[in-house]
Order: structure tokens, then C-alpha cells, then sequence
């Protein structure tokens, strides 16, 4: 069906059928505005009207929340809506000419949709397949490893009105790329054999038990492998120790939201290894006394949505999610998976939680912390997938085994996702301790300038620090390791992540909504040739604005690739340094832009400067 | 209760559950702040009121006060910062205080200078913003707004109404009246509303009032933001 034939009536229908079946609650609003955008290909007002209704929330909140993520639209956006993932690996395999050549064919420009509302191409954040790049969303569904072949295929489907299930199926195709595997990524325990073997260790579900289990993930020096790294039992301690209030429990989230560019390990965890995952969750929910759960997935990752329904499904017959889990009185947990909607910084854990509650993706004011106040304002420990498979194998295997592997301060395997410059791009699992160096000699990386590690909120690592080594002591990482050979511009790397920041920022404090935006404006203009020194004290003056007055970790981290370039590759930023006195940012030239492109034009004598004829190709 | 701490040498005693912004006012200690009002609950998103807890940067509107805690707040360092965000606010809408009806009594206005800023010193973003004049009563000039969210809380959580809401975001955040058409005449939004009067800027207006105390004897032009919000918030 397809808009304007669908009428208010069957707008209504869908809406009814969904909130239905999220039991008309408003903390499901986000999934709700999902399906039903699934279903009509957009947010239509006749759908917020009957939201009001069947939820008993205002306009303003349904439309506050449809408004601040990037996969909702409350304006028509096509029957296709196609998004190129544009994460720097993305840009070095060469996604913008692919995606102008997608334009061209379709007769769009980029950000608009079609006249006969058919089709609209636009860019969006990292998708997560920097290893098998460049690639899109196409309604949602990720399509890989981008060529011109695969484009004009695309455009002939599109303009065919060809059904997304009817396209071939290699293009959807994700694979794993496990290059090196340990722990976690070998084979797989049986389903349950954790949990068996944690209740072997202190039978029945008594006090004792949990604490047994808490005591082996204290003895593990497992540390969450988010990026922060905070021990995990202290974290669970606290929200076991947490009080409940008349009614309150307790909850276990997994976070899926694995936004940071250039990071897909959790995709694989949770596509290959995803009853670990689950089997983690569960011995949390048992050290916490927990009865509900959440997996928070990215919408990026919406393909994954209904295989691991289908792992929950085959658990819950298995006796090892539901009622009584392993037959033993009173062990409740089952769990549901919440998608997000296409917004960084839900990765946050108290975005994410205000994201699960139906609510716009804001960080809240800390403290308090989500431990003892988090999902519905009740104790709730969020961890990232690569923790909870670990606490599944340390369940399994005892924490006194877990802590010897890795170093001191990091016991266990990190996975690391990585992209880039290199011969053999995917999954690489090593022990903590590994050198940047072994990393680079495996993926077959040649001729390296530097590496970004944990994304862009993380660190750029030279050459000289390649002897550095991933762990809490030294280089902590939340896995993504993206390789740049002497062929790139470090300059543009660190722009490309400035514009990121920018686009993801919530909006909710003044440093970081206004200070990310005037950052990305004098990037662009070092980029545009109107940089001077003054130009750089402002960017080093905004940074130290970012990094002491934002509300969150986006905005303390929005500046690092530019400080951390700044220090190690100053020459590419000097290179762009092309006047000594203050030149404004705004060029005549430029500024005729649209002019040009309402007349068509774009030859010489269209422009005030005619060198620049030809310049609006690159953007 | 007899539990201090330290704000900026000065011992400031406090009750069970203040905030540091609470106390330091009842002690007769400005420190600046937009979105914060003693009548809501505090939001903690202008990050003007930013103070340094034992070394550590945080909002002192949201942070509750503990006993011997070290408060940096008029300090050098954090009013240039502050400084900096006033001027990224007055940069991301359009502030034109010469021919605004509510020069003298804005917040803003009144909070720069305070600061002592002297230019709004980034480049403008000269957003795109329409005004709703649709209401019989009020006007809605959004190119003022810097989402502070009072007229949020306060049609919320005093008059039980929601009128208004905060969608989009990042740069792209903006203020919402709470109908399909998106205009104020369509809600039920009344000059009576406590969320008529509590914009810090001049976005929502009385219609039909222009000018009615002359520019050089509002509000701030006798006093300066920090004695009349310290005498005002108590």
C-alpha cells in the first residue's frame, strides 16, 4: 500500500493492530512508531491522531520522540528509502561517487525525495559493515559491498517497483569475517550449559547462589567492554544491593546500540553467538533477582530482529528463558528485544534507557545512575554484548579461569573490529595486551600512518605508538580499529568525525548542540581553503568548551579526533592554514551555488572564480 | 541543620536535598543560569550555571549539595566558558535586542551582560524559523528560543495541558505547540497559563502590548540579572 491511497481509516487500522500488540503501552512508543512506519512507509499526522487516542498521550510527545530519530519520518520519504552508510571507511571505498552515480540514475538529488514520491536517497551515520563496504540502508535492511555493477542493478529495481523481497538476496547478504578467533567466537557452549554449571556450583536459587555467581564475576576482573570499562560486579553488586520501593524490580539490559563508527563486533556476537549473549543476560538476571530484560538493538541492525526472536523462541521450548528456567521454582526471566531508530547517542546507557521507555534519546542528569535508577526509575544494570557473553563463559568456566587470561588490569579476550586500509578487514579476537603492531601484521596492513581506535570518541594512534597495547592500562577500546595507510588525509578523517558528532549530538545542551555545529563549520572551512590561525585557536577554544561544559560523553569526546590530529599530524592541518590574517568563512562563490543549480549551470561562466568551475562534484 | 560547603571561599550552609544553585541563592550567591527556575524542576541542558565540584566540571541546578564539597563558580576560567555559551546561544537563533519587545527584561540579554560579552563573536547560523501569530492573545517568535524548556514544564507540570514540546534533534531541536496544524490557535493554550509567562526570552509575547514600559526602565536597566534573580528566587 502506498501513500496518499491509504486513507485515515486504515491508517487507524494499522495503528489500532499495533499498539495492540504492544499492550497500548506509551514506554513501547518507540517500537510502535516503528512497525508502524514498517507498514505505512512513514509517520502520517492520521497516525499521530490515532496514537493520541489508543495510547492517551499528547501530539507533542508522540511528535517530540518522532522527531528526534533520523529512521522516522513524519513527512513522506518514498516507497525506498535508501541511505548510504557514511562512515570514513565508507569514503574510502568510494560511497559518494556511488551514491551521485545513484542520483544520476534515478534523477534525485541527494536528501530529496523523487517528484513521483517513489524514491529518496540520503546519507546516514556508520551502519556497522565497515568490513564489507561501502554500504546502505534500504528501508531499513542493510545492503553491502557497494559497486557501480550493484548501484545500477539497485536503481533498475527501484525504478521497476520491484518489492525489497524480491531483490536478489546476495545483495542483503552480512557475513561474519571472523579472522581470529578465541574465547568468545570458538565454538559455541551448548545452550545452558552456563547456567547448569552456575547452579551446579551453589544449588537451588537461593541468596547464595547469586552471591556464588557474583562472586566468581567479581574474581573474574571482568570490566565492561563498552569503552568505559567499569568493573562489571560492582556495577551488578550496586543494583543488587539496590532497595526496591512497593512494586519495583529490578532489570537487565543489553545494549545493542553499537553506533560508534567503525565498531561491528556486536552484530557478530549476536548473529553467531547470540544464546551466549542471551545465556549472560540470564546469569545476570540471576545474581540480580531480575524477571524482565531488554536487548536494545540499533535499527541499523533491524535484519537481525527476527532471527533472534526465533533464538529467544527455542530457548523459552529449551526450559531456559520463561517461568521456573531449568525447572527450578521461581527462576522468571524472559526478555524482549527494543529496536532503536537511527540515534547515536542511545548508546549512552541512560539515552538508552530514556530511548526503552518510549521517550526522545537524552541522556539524564547523573547522579542518580541507572543501578538505582533506571528503566521506570528502578534499578537496572546495563552492559554491552561483548560482557554478557563473557559472564556467560565465566559462569561456565569460573572467574579464576577468566582472570587469567589477558593482563592484569584486563582480564580476559577483546574483539576488535577492523576496517580500513588493510588486506583481510573483519573480526579479530585476541587476549588483552595485544600491540597495536601484531594487530596491523595480521590484518595485513601495509604502509600505515595511523589508526583510530574505539571510533571516533576514541584514539588516534601514529605510527611511533604502534608498540601500544589494547587494554584498560593502556588503549581501552570498545573494539573498533579502523587502519589509514599514508594515502589518507588525516585531516579529512578527523572531518568526517566532526560531522558525525554533529549530526548525532541530542540537542539537549547549549556546548555541545551549538559548539559541534560551529566545530564542523570551521572544519569546513580549513577544508574550503579559508583557514587561518586564528581559525585553528577557535577550533582548540572550542574543543576545551566541548570537553568541561557538556552534558554527556558526546560531547566530551566530540573533540578528540581533532585534538588528537591536531597533536600528531599538525602538518595536514597546517597544509590547510592558506591565509596568515582572519579570512571569513563565506565565499561568494559558493554562496552561488544554488543559483547554479537552479539554472543547471556549471560552466565557467556560472562562477565569479572560474578555477572553481567543476568543484561542486567533490563535496 | 547546621552542613556547609565551600563556594568560592565562602562557607554556604545548606538543607537535606538543596541543589548548589538553591543554596548559593539563599545564601545571596549569583551564579547564572537560564534554564533552571525554582518553580520546575530543574533540566540542566544551558549548562550556564556549570561549576567545578572538588576540580570536576557539572551543573550545579541538578547537583545536590553535600557536606565540605569545594564549589568553584566565579572564577575566570568558568565565566569565559559561560561567557562562550551565551554567546552560542545568541549565534544559533536570531536575537536582534534593539527591536525586541522583551530588551531589558531577557534573561539572556541581561545574562551577557553580566559576563561581560561584548560581541556574539562566533559567525551567526541566521536559522530559518517562522512565527506563529495565530493565537488571538500571544504571539511566538521561535527565532528567540533557546530551549530552555520552562514553557515545557510549566504547561506540563503546572498547567496539565502539554502545549508545548521539544522535537527534532541536535542543531535541529526546536520548540512544538501540541496540534496537528502545529499552530497555537489550535490548542488550548490561554494568556491565564503559567506557561505564558515564563519564557526567559521574547518568544512568547502578549499580543497588543508593545513597548508599554519604556527601553531604560525594565527590569534589568535598574538592576543588574544577578540582584534582581537572587532577590526574586527566594
Amino acid at each position: 500500500m502506498a501513500w496518499p491511497e491509504l486513507h485515515g481509516a486504515a491508517v487507524a487500522g494499522i495503528v489500532d493492530r499495533v499498539a495492540q500488540r504492544y499492550r497500548r503501552d506509551p514506554t513501547c512508543l518507540v517500537q510502535i512508531l516503528r512497525e508502524v512506519q514498517e507498514a505505512c512507509d512513514w509517520i502520517p499526522p492520521e497516525a499521530i491522531d490515532r496514537l493520541q487516542v489508543v495510547l492517551g498521550v499528547p501530539r507533542t510527545k508522540i511528535e517530540g520522540v518522532a522527531g528526534f530519530y533520523s529512521f522516522f519520518y513524519t513527512r513522506p520519504r518514498g516507497r525506498y528509502r535508501i541511505l548510504f552508510s557514511d562512515n570514513i571507511t565508507d569514503r574510502m571505498g568510494g560511497n559518494m561517487a556511488l551514491m551521485e552515480r545513484l542520483c544520476a540514475a534515478l534523477w534525485i538529488e541527494p536528501g530529496k525525495v523523487s517528484e513521483d514520491g517513489l524514491v529518496s536517497v540520503d546519507k546516514t551515520s556508520c551502519t556497522g559493515m565497515c568490513d564489507q563496504g561501502p554500504a546502505m540502508l534500504v528501508n531499513n535492511l542493510a545492503i553491502t559491498r557497494l559497486t557501480e555493477a550493484r548501484i545500477d542493478a539497485i536503481a533498475d529495481l527501484v525504478r521497476d517497483g520491484a518489492p525489497l523481497a524480491d531483490w536478489p538476496a546476495e545483495f542483503f547478504a552480512v557475513t561474519d569475517n571472523v579472522q581470529r578467533a578465541d574465547l568468545l567466537l570458538g565454538p559455541n557452549p551448548a545452550p545452558g550449559a552456563a547456567l547448569r554449571a552456575m547452579v551446579a556450583r551453589a544449588p537451588g536459587r537461593s541468596e547464595g547462589g547469586a552471591a556464588a555467581m557474583l562472586e566468581e564475576i567479581r574474581r573474574s576482573n571482568l570490566r565492561g567492554r563498552g569503552g568505559a570499562g567499569f568493573t562489571t560486579a560492582l556495577k551488578w553488586e550496586a543494583c543488587r544491593n539496590a532497595p526496591l520501593k512497593a512494586g519495583q524490580q529490578r532489570f537487565v539490559v543489553c545494549n545493542a546500540d553499537e553506533g560508534e563508527p567503525g565498531t561491528f563486533k556486536d552484530r557478530v556476537l549476536l548473529t553467531a553467538h547470540a544464546d551466549l549473549v542471551f545465556e549472560g543476560m540470564t546469569v545476570a538476571a540471576y545474581v540480580l533477582g531480575a524477571r524482565r530484560g531488554f536487548l536494545y538493538l540499533r535499527g541499523e541492525y533491524r535484519y537481525l530482529l527476527d532471527p533472534l526472536n526465533a533464538v529467544l523462541q527455542r530457548r523459552r521450548e529449551a526450559g531456559l528463558l520463561g517461568a521456573d528456567i531449568l525447572g527450578i521454582p521461581g527462576a522468571d526471566f524472559d526478555l524482549e528485544i527494543h529496536l532503536g531508530a537511527g540515534a547515536y547517542v542511545c548508546g549512552e546507557e541512560s539515552a538508552l534507557i530514556e530511548s526503552l521507555e518510549g521517550k526522545r534519546g537524552t541522556p539524564r542528569n547523573r547522579p542518580p545512575f541507572p543501578v538505582t535508577n533506571g528503566y521506570l526509575d528502578q534499578p537496572t544494570v546495563v552492559n554491552n554484548v561483548e560482557t554478557y557473553a563473557a559472564a556467560a563463559l565465566i559462569a561456565l568456566n569460573g572467574g579464576d579461569w577468566y582472570a587469567g587470561i589477558g593482563t592484569k588490569q584486563s582480564a580476559g579476550t577483546k574483539i576488535l573490529s577492523v576496517s580500513g586500509d588493510c588486506a583481510r578487514p573483519g573480526i579479530y579476537e585476541y587476549p588483552f595486551g595485544v600491540p597495536v603492531r601484531q594487530v596491523l601484521q595480521d590484518c595485513g596492513a601495509k604502509d600505515v600512518q595511523a589508526v583510530q581506535i574505539s571510533g571516533p570518541s576514541g584514539i588516534c594512534v601514529s605510527a611511533e605508538e604502534f608498540d601500544r597495547r589494547i587494554g584498560f592500562e593502556d588503549l581501552p577500546t570498545a573494539g573498533a580499529f579502523m587502519v589509514f595507510n599514508h594515502s589518507r588525509d588525516m585531516f579529512e578523517v578527523a572531518r568526517n568525525f566532526v560531522h558525525f558528532f554533529q549530526h548525532e549530538s541530542c540537542g539537549f545542551c547549549t556546548p555541545c548542540r551549538v559548539g559541534t555545529s560551529l566545530l564542523k563549520n570551521l572544519m569546513d572551512k580549513l577544508h574550503n581553503g579559508h583557514g587561518s590561525p586564528y581559525d585553528f585557536t577557535e577550533i582548540e577554544k572550542l574543543n576545551q568548551i566541548l570537553l568541561s561544559m557538556s552534558h554527556c560523553g558526546l560531547g566530551h569526546t566530540a573533540c578528540n579526533p581533532v585534538l588528537d590530529t591536531i597533536a600528531k599530524f599538525r602538518p595536514a592541518y597546517e597544509r590547510r592554514l592558506e591565509h596568515t590574517d582572519f579570512a571569513p568563512a563565506f565565499d561568494l562563490d559558493r554562496a552561488l551555488a544554488a543559483a547554479r543549480q537552479m539554472t543547471g549551470r556549471d560552466d565557467p561562466g556560472a562562477h565569479i572564480v572560474p578555477e572553481a568551475f567543476g568543484e561542486e562534484k567533490t563535496s | 541543620m547546621s552542613q556547609t560547603f565551600t563556594l568560592d571561599d565562602k562557607a554556604v550552609p545548606f538543607e537535606d536535598g538543596e541543589t548548589i544553585l538553591q543554596a548559593a541563592s539563599k545564601a545571596g550567591v549569583f551564579i547564572p543560569h537560564l534554564c533552571y527556575h525554582p518553580e520546575f524542576k530543574p533540566h540542566g541542558s544551558c549548562k550556564l550555571c556549570t561549576v567545578k565540584v572538588n576540580g570536576r566540571q557539572t551543573a550545579s541546578c541538578t547537583m545536590r549539595a553535600a557536606a565540605g564539597m569545594r564549589v568553584e563558580s566565579d572564577s575566570e576560567e568558568l565565566n569565559t566558558e559561560r561567557r562562550a555559551l551565551t554567546q552560542m546561544l545568541f549565534v544559533e537563533g536570531n536575537h536582534f535586542c534593539p527591536s525586541c519587545e522583551k530588551s531589558g527584561d531577557c534573561k539572556l540579554q541581561a545574562t551577557a551582560y553580566h559576563l561581560g560579552m561584548m560581541s556574539p563573536h562566533f559567525d551567526h547560523f541566521f536559522p530559518d524559523r517562522p512565527v506563529d501569530a495565530s493565537h488571538p492573545e500571544v504571539l511566538l517568535d521561535f527565532n528567540r528560543c533557546i530551549l530552555c524548556s520552562l514553557c515545557v514544564r510549566a504547561s506540563r507540570d503546572v498547567d496539565g495541558k502539554n502545549v508545548f514540546a521539544l522535537s527534532g534533534r541536535g542543531i535541529k531541536t526546536h520548540l512544538i505547540v501540541n496540534a496537528k496544524s502545529g499552530r497555537l490557535a489550535d490548542t488550548d493554550f490561554t494568556l491565564a497559563d503559567k506557561a505564558a509567562h515564563v519564557c526567559p526570552v521574547g518568544v512568547i509575547l502578549k499580543k497588543r502590548r508593545g513597548f508599554a514600559v519604556p527601553i531604560g526602565e525594565r527590569t534589568f536597566d535598574k538592576a543588574p540579572i544577578g540582584e534582581v534573580l537572587v532577590k526574586e528566587e527566594n
